[in-house]
């Protein structure tokens, strides 16, 4: 297992998020989803200016198994989607924090939408607690 | 109670990640899927497979019995070691497990049937066979291990005695012989060469390291299941089961109307012929990116299909499915993903031969 960056927050259903310097904030799939799904073979991304609210899906991995909604922890609008994934889902398993990035939303209300988040101990519960 | 082969700790201490199939507690993969569906396709990989079931039948009537039995016919085994698939249908010529059926001895056929069917098989073959005087046996106390791969076979001979080496060198295709205490045939469901093995449980994990040491991969039921869809392979509860017959499931050519054989389901799949089969199994590629799985609706111009196996084919970078659609129904169609109609081209399959993918993929 990928250990997780202090920096991250995480939704209930997966997804991380990293608020950058600029203010922006970048999502992606935690290594514990990718290694649930198994091999990705396909990602369908959102478009650079699309509305996005929280909560709502708005992007799809699919790997050998199933097929899986991204959902955005924050409203706001896409500023960009990580072009490389179409042609290699693979980076996803690879590196899910990292070069496996999805796509980065300008946030609308951010301080609180944050704060629904879960820290990287609270997720660690979380996925350790499905487990069982 | 889930159930477990001999080899789980082995695959658990190789890092598998476990699933539940058909009761038993087996390998999805050992870190990716993908990876060991090339490594079959290009070297040798190994499945445990231990969890199908071995039923062996013995009794001077065995031949007879599997006459009436099976839906293809046991006359087109005539050398001992001789293998055949067939479906065991029901009355109404539905579909009670697909299986592999050795011809051994006159007296002493030996045949393969599914995880997931094994009491209702068992209780169907046990109360066919009474009136045949065929004694039932299930062989609990057997493993097996499938090694497939354009490499898979010289690996196997590589550990034989130069005896059994000798012997399984040299036979072909769908055939069977005993070495070394194992029963190995030549047989699979990956659409690659290689060898079936049959094992005493007690011995099953050491042939198994000894695989290992010869450079056999040890690859999931996730890379068996891309192999035999690419393979152009059904699977059963998937692509045919008690309410679909073999006309319905592409498996017309495993059904032999043989004259004079009164096979169970024989009536209804003569009648059916007769009056027309409305719905037909059809091969898919879809050239858009995404995934057809199971259930999804395929919309044809003579009414609504369905895929039955789906899923992407890492040979040939797409996905691929069998749908059942109404008979007819060619060229392009439409499969509903997630809402969105995505085109899908109507192909021969199998997808993939010899490693490669054929013409029209």
């Amino acid at each position: 297992m990928q250990e997780i960056p202090g920096d991250l927050k995480f939704m209930k259903s997966h997804e991380w998020a990293r608020v950058e310097d600029k203010g922006t904030v970048t999502i992606g799939i935690s290594d514990h989803a990718q290694s649930q799904l198994g091999d990705l073979v396909y990602v369908e991304l959102p478009s650079v200016g699309d509305r996005v609210q929280a909560g709502n899906a708005c992007a799809v991995v699919e790997s050998v198994k199933a097929a899986s909604d991204v959902y955005s922890p924050v409203s706001g609008e896409i500023v960009a989607v990580n072009e490389a994934l179409p042609d290699k889902p693979e980076t996803i398993n690879e590196d899910a924090f990292g070069e496996g990035w999805i796509f980065v939303v300008k946030p609308d209300n951010l301080a609180e939408e944050m704060e629904e988040l879960l820290d990287p101990d609270a997720y660690v519960e979380l996925i350790e607690s499905e487990e069982h | 109670m889930t159930q477990k082969t001999v080899l789980n700790e082995t695959h658990r201490a190789l890092g598998a990640k476990m699933v539940d199939f058909g009761g038993w507690d087996m390998p999805l993969n050992y870190g990716s899927q993908i990876e060991e569906h090339h490594i079959v396709r290009r070297d040798a990989g190994m499945f445990d497979v231990s969890h199908m079931t071995v039923v062996d039948l013995h009794g001077a009537r065995t031949r007879e019995f599997l006459r009436h039995l099976l839906a293809n016919s046991v006359d087109k085994l005539k050398v001992s070691g001789k293998a055949l698939y067939s479906c065991m249908l029901n009355e109404r010529g539905g579909v009670i497990d697909d299986l592999i059926v050795y011809f051994l001895t006159e007296d002493f056929f030996r045949v393969v049937v599914n995880a997931s069917t094994r009491d209702k098989d068992l209780a169907w073959i046990e109360k066919q066979a009474q009136a045949f005087g065929v004694k039932v046996t299930e062989r609990a106390d057997l493993s097996m291990i499938a090694v497939q791969g354009p490499y898979a076979r010289e690996k196997v001979l590589g550990l034989l005695s130069a005896e059994a080496r000798a012997k399984a060198a040299k036979i072909g295709k769908f055939v069977a012989v005993e070495g070394d205490g194992l029963f190995i045939a030549r047989t699979g469901y990956t659409g690659e060469d290689g060898f079936e093995i049959i094992v005493p449980k007690a011995e099953a994990v050491s042939l198994w390291n000894r695989l290992m040491d010869a450079g056999v991969a040890p690859a999931g039921l996730g890379a068996r299941d891309t192999l035999r869809l690419e393979a152009g392979m059904n699977l059963y509860g998937q692509d045919m089961d008690e309410d679909i017959t073999p006309w319905e499931a592409g498996l017309a050519w495993t059904i032999a109307l043989d004259e004079g054989r009164d096979f169970i389901g024989r009536a209804a799949l003569e009648k059916q012929k007769n009056d027309g089969v409305k719905r037909t199994l059809v091969g898919l590629v879809m050239d858009d990116k995404g995934v057809l799985r199971h259930g999804q609706r395929v919309v044809t111009p003579a009414g609504d299909g369905e895929i039955l196996s789906g899923g992407f084919s890492p040979t040939i970078g797409k996905s691929i499915a069998f749908a059942r659609v109404p008979a007819g129904a060619q060229g392009t169609l439409q499969a509903d993903i997630r809402g969105k109609l995505v085109p899908v081209r109507v192909v021969k399959y199998p997808f993939v031969r010899d490693g490669k993918p054929l013409d029209g993929m």
